[in-house]
């Protein structure tokens, strides 16, 4: 071959490329839109034990952490325009020694009582590139709403041990997604890939019998029946602690509870 | 001990083609972009970041919301498919071109590598990055790198014109194997680095194979700089892959700091980390494809003397 044929090849190699590559340009079917069926159907449940209301009593306290509470990670969002806000991480929220964002239910005690599950549906909200809440308490089979506040696309990535994985994007003012996870998993980790310092924490349990401790670091549980249970304080940093405690009919119980930093 | 007569890699007739080698150095600098591209969509989280494959939100070649996470997995998945492009264009050179029955298929099999590779990638997204998948991606690349150099050396004006100047080995173990042995070590770094990079294992298995990979490579590079410096074909691709090593342990490090000891409690992926584990895996891929020249070097130049091989006359022979 010589040197001016070569280069010919050469020239329409490279014309081979711009070709395939517009090819490319075809619009496929379009699967933005992500789909807001229930991605995974509930077995049918079995009737709830009923619970005379009567009786019923509250178990409430405040979460500490003890220590110098650790300063917060900074967040930069500089990389997408349209996400604003306070650039904190929310790993561990501490204000005057209360701990925020523990998620504290009925580990144990419920024996083979069955719950309703509720048909209104919990909310996670996109806003200012973050989640809210942070740590979201929800039966299984109960419908968590996803909301996009965001002029921005966000993608909800769960990354669960024992429910199914799923990953769906969501532009600005698409419809909520709507979601339900099937078996218990406490701590399940929720993310967006599109703006990575976007996580947040997913708690479902089988029971109503739960709690997210606000920035005051209180909690209230409420409508439970009269005995002797468990209670399980779980933070995504600091680990699961727990307590028993035995409520009476009408009682009001306090159990407080603290967290040290990790390793201390 | 020198003969002029190469080994069966260079006896094939082969005319030079210098568009057509320009073309292939061209795909193998396009490899390492590629490279670079995808060890920045993993440091930046930003694998699941477009969740649908092969189209990126349901466009094949439309550019998105360019910001986030977006920018790293949307780019990557564009100069992916660009290089997919070129490399069934070198393959169609080749197969047009090319005598060697041995290149021809090298670059079929380049074609079909850069296919497994896209699948890999898909599956990867599609499975939400089971660790296997993904280091079998990060090795698959570069595997492919390797493929690419070495279409690149073979297509060079030096190997199809030069008549090699030959050195018998005898020493044991001899070079080739040695050099060998490098690309095995290395693969098992490779792989463990994959694995804890894509969250399948600890990070103390690849920092204890990073002492064998050292001392390996390490030898290997010093006897071929030391009994084969008058080969500048051995001596050359010796002291680059030794330079490499040096960058990569320090890279190496760097990446352990930036990932390992400080970047656990970060809110989101640092430029640091970013960066070092970044140019780690480039460096990575570098050394890899620098050890497989040095490997087809050697195994051009420095055969394995096996006295029923090898007649004494031509073990006499004088230099080309
Ligand atoms: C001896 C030569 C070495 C080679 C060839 C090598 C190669 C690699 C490669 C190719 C990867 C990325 C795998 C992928 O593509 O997913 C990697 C990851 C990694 N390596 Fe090495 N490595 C070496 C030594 C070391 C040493 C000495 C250390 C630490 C002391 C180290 C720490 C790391 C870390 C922390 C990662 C993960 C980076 C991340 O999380 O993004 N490496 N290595």
């Amino acid at each position: 071959m010589n040197k001016k044929t070569s280069w010919m090849v050469a020239a329409s190699m490279l014309a081979l490329c711009a070709l395939l590559l517009t090819m490319a340009c075809n619009k496929q079917s379009n699967t933005e839109q992500s789909s807001n069926n229930m991605s995974q159907t509930t077995a049918t449940a079995p009737v709830a034990t009923p619970i005379d209301p009567a009786t019923v009593a509250t178990v409430n306290g405040t979460v500490k952490f003890d220590g110098a509470a650790p300063k917060a990670a900074k967040i930069d969002m500089s990389q997408d325009p349209a996400c604003k806000g306070m650039n904190e991480a929310e790993a561990i929220v501490v204000d005057n020694g209360d701990l925020a964002n523990v998620f504290v239910y009925v580990k144990d005690g419920l024996g083979s009582r069955t719950f309703d599950v509720p048909k209104n549906e919990v909310v996670l909200d996109q806003s200012g590139c973050k989640y809210h809440p942070h740590v979201l308490g929800v039966m299984a089979g109960q419908t968590v709403q996803i909301k996009n506040d965001d002029q921005t696309t966000h993608n909800i990535h769960p990354t669960p041990k024992d429910n199914r994985e799923w990953n769906e994007s969501q532009p600005p003012a698409a419809a909520p997604l709507e979601k339900n996870f099937a078996r218990e998993e406490i701590m399940l980790p929720v993310k967006c890939n599109q703006h990575p310092w976007m996580k947040m924490y997913m708690n479902v349990v089988k029971s109503p019998f739960y709690a997210v401790t606000d920035k005051s670091g209180k909690y209230e549980i409420k409508g439970l029946p009269p005995g002797d249970y468990t209670i399980a304080f779980v933070h995504e940093k600091l680990g699961e602690q727990d307590q028993k405690v035995t409520v009476g009919p009408k009682d009001t119980k306090t159990v407080d509870q603290s967290f040290k930093a990790a390793g201390e | 001990m020198c003969s002029s007569k190469g080994n069966s890699l260079s006896t094939n007739p082969a005319i030079y083609n210098r568009a057509h080698h320009a073309f292939a150095v061209f795909t193998a600098c396009a490899t390492l972009v590629v490279i670079t591209a995808g060890a920045l969509v993993t440091s930046n989280d930003a694998g699941l970041s477009v969740p649908d494959w092969p189209t990126s939100f349901g466009y094949l070649v439309k550019v998105p919301q360019f910001v986030g996470g977006v920018r790293y997995e949307w780019s990557h998945r564009m100069v992916a498919g660009t290089l997919v492009s070129l490399t069934l264009a070198i393959a169609v050179w080749t197969l047009l071109v090319e005598r060697r029955r041995w290149l021809r298929w090298l670059a079929i099999g380049a074609f079909c590598t850069v296919i497994a590779q896209a699948i890999l990638g898909g599956l990867t997204v599609l499975l939400f990055q089971p660790p296997w998948i993904s280091t079998a991606h990060a090795t698959v690349a570069q595997t492919f790198f390797c493929i690419a150099v070495s279409i690149a050396l073979f297509t060079g004006k030096k190997w199809v014109e030069e008549v090699p100047r030959v050195e018998f080995d005898s020493r044991r173990p001899s070079l080739i194997t040695l050099t060998l042995l490098s690309i095995l070590v290395l693969y098992l770094q490779l792989i463990l680095g994959g694995m804890f990079r894509h969250h399948g294992m600890s990070w103390w298995p690849h920092v204890l194979n990073a002492v064998t990979v050292s001392f390996v490579l390490a030898w290997t590079a010093v006897r071929a700089i030391s009994v084969y410096s008058n080969i500048e074909a051995v001596r050359r691709p010796a002291i680059i892959m030794l330079s490499l090593l040096i960058t990569q342990l320090c890279l190496g490090f760097t990446a352990f700091l930036t990932r390992v000891a400080w970047g656990r409690d970060t809110a989101q992926p640092e430029l640091p980390m970013v960066v070092s584990t970044v140019a780690h895996v480039a460096v990575g891929a570098l050394l890899l494809a620098t050890t497989v020249v040095l490997a087809i070097q050697v195994w051009r130049h420095v055969p394995v003397a096996f006295a029923e091989r090898v007649p004494q006359a031509q073990r006499n022979a004088s230099p080309a």
